[in-house]
């Protein structure tokens, strides 16, 4: 696995999110795949400390499966985000266990309506090689200010 | 505008027996008086002991939009001071938590004060002789520990005691579900800003005609996501805490709701959406062991929904978390959502709670964001200027007006009249 393919992938990712195919980007998740937002930085335990988000595979169809709903009342009018990305570094290759280890700083912004946020944050993607191709097994996004009091964030970081 | 500061008669004519004048949610001059009546007058939450064990420790809070630090005193007891400087105004500390050593330095001319607050030291002290500094120390503010939860009041109102009465009882069946009987805040806090104002918040709490509706895209799907499945696979952990948000108006109306003088309040007086959890064997062992099986029983079957502590808190025993309001404007308000771990409980009991919190009371929260939605559009619907009043008449009866403490049916909105009730009393 190439710099450029890892890299490649990353930007997809982001892409299915902006353009909300979020049936695509969900499989991109290995079945025991968590998607983490921690709260503060450094965080190491999603479990026993709070978090933004932390989903399992079942919360994250929970979320695309409600966005479908027209009783979504939050998503009237529909959110909207880009993310904007820095080139993805590799932390960490292990070419011989197919593990991989990106780092995205990348920046987020969020519309609804008449109403835009933006954030600052880095994307560490744990990737794992599989017989269809690169897959996700961790997604942890550190949002700059994650401890600040913030708005509602509807869509993925 | 100075339309009800000095016009006793028009303010309380905002609160009718089973209506409220807007006013009372969008009106910038009303929040500015609750903030020095309601918010002043009565006890408001400021953090838990366990957040300051050794002295010097500190956290800081805003309460009636105030600064307040609650710090731990070098004689061991924890104190509530004024976070002003007494010379110019400066906040002698900034950060929400940390510790202060034996004394608090101004950051901008060094005064500095003991950590009960008393003026130790001024730099260059001879040139300040006859400076007029209201005892130039920091404020101390009248405060009482219960259980752990230390609430101030800031200005003149009912004693402790007297202003929460039997309500406490729900701070009690939270800290008994510890083996230990103790408590200690764990895993952080989740800060979720609200534009709205902080009433649509802690009315919503017991306002249990909206979750089947408000909550349908959320629980909803969580409860078709699990459909069809085998009934011997054990059910996730998310699916058990989100799906009763979806539970049918007789859940709600069977669960009653009880209320109190002075605002207090709590529904789940029969069974709540925490009733059905899966069983923790080894944590109700823990339990049966501390308490025997009797007392045990009776601490875990009380299972009640959400206690409002009128007008800052709002606590729920069953999954050991609490929500703060900490009102900042008409339209803006943040909310603190904390987690508890039982002390002497097994590590799962401060995954579930810490689980729950992030499902519901996170920015990210699909819970959560329904719930705003909803808050947020009534602030903006209330210029509507064709309708001046907001409905609280269900299941009104005027022979409540007559009583304290009442008990009902579950979608009642007793809560909110309750609550207006000591709104009015207060804000006299």
């Amino acid at each position: 696995m190439t710099e450029a393919e890892l890299a490649r992938f990353v930007i997809r990712e982001a892409r299915l999110i902006d353009e909300r195919r979020l049936d695509e980007w969900y499989e991109l998740f290995t079945e025991d795949a968590y998607y983490w937002v921690p709260l503060v930085p450094g965080q190491t335990d999603a479990l026993a400390h709070n978090s933004l988000a932390y989903e399992d595979k079942l919360l994250l169809k929970l979320r695309i499966e409600r966005m479908k709903q027209p009783t979504a009342y939050s998503q009237k009018p529909q959110s909207r985000c880009l993310h904007v990305l820095q080139t993805p570094e590799v932390e960490k290759s292990d070419a011989a266990r197919g593990e991989f280890l990106t780092r995205t700083p990348f920046l987020y912004t969020e519309t609804r309506g008449d109403e835009s946020q933006r954030y600052a944050a880095v994307a560490w993607h744990t990737l794992v090689s599989s017989a269809s191709g690169l897959r996700i097994r961790l997604k942890r996004v550190d949002i700059l200010n994650a401890d600040s009091a913030l708005p509602s964030i509807q869509l993925f970081l | 505008m100075t339309r009800y500061r000095n016009d006793s008669r028009a303010l309380q004519a905002l609160v009718e027996p089973d209506r409220v004048h807007r006013d009372v949610y969008i009106d910038p001059e009303v929040f500015q008086l609750e903030m020095e009546r309601l918010w002043s007058r009565t006890w408001i939450y400021v953090g838990h002991t366990s957040q300051v064990p050794q002295a010097g420790d500190f956290i800081t809070a805003d309460i009636a939009a105030q600064p307040v630090i609650m710090v731990r005193h070098t004689d061991g007891k924890v104190r509530v001071l004024q976070n002003r400087c007494a010379h110019k105004g400066t906040k002698v500390v900034y950060d929400y938590a940390g510790n202060t050593g034996k004394t608090f330095r101004c950051p901008y001319h060094a005064w500095t004060y003991r950590t009960d607050g008393t003026l130790l030291h001024i730099p260059l002290k001879e040139g300040y002789q006859g400076t007029r500094v209201n005892g130039a120390g920091l404020t101390p503010v009248t405060h009482e520990t219960y259980r752990g939860f230390v609430f101030a009041q800031l200005a003149d109102g009912p004693g402790f005691r007297e202003y929460f009465g039997d309500s406490l009882s729900s701070i009690d069946n939270l800290a008994d579900r510890s083996p230990e009987g103790e408590l200690e805040i764990a895993g952080g806090c989740l800060r979720y800003l609200h534009n709205c104002n902080w009433k649509m918040f802690v009315e919503n709490l017991n306002d249990t005609m909206h979750p089947m509706i408000v909550h349908a895209s959320s629980a909803g799907t969580a409860k078709k996501l699990w459909e069809g499945k085998p009934a011997d696979l054990p059910k996730p952990m998310a699916i058990e805490q989100y799906a009763p948000f979806a539970n049918d108006y007789k859940f709600f109306d069977d669960m009653g709701v009880r209320v109190y003088p002075h605002g207090h309040g709590f529904s789940g007086v029969n069974f709540s959406i925490h009733s059905a959890y899966s069983s923790i064997p080894e944590y109700e062992a823990a339990m049966k062991r501390a308490y025997g099986e009797e007392r045990a029983k009776q601490i875990l079957g009380t299972v009640r929904h959400n206690t409002v502590y009128y007008p800052s808190l709002t606590i729920k025993g069953a999954i050991q978390s609490i929500r703060v309001a900490r009102p900042l404007a008409a339209d803006k308000t943040v909310l603190e959502s904390w987690t508890f771990r039982l002390k002497g409980a097994p590590a799962k009991l401060l995954e579930r709670t810490v689980m729950y919190n992030r499902l519901i009371n996170s920015p990210m929260s699909v819970v959560g964001h329904d719930d705003l939605h909803c808050y947020r559009s009534a602030q903006e619907g209330l210029a509507a200027q064709g309708n001046e009043w907001v409905s609280l008449h269900r299941n009104f009866d005027a022979a409540e007006l007559e009583k304290g403490e009442l008990t009902c049916n579950g979608t009642s909105e007793i809560s909110m009249r309750n609550q207006f009730r000591a709104w009015r009393e207060f804000m006299q």
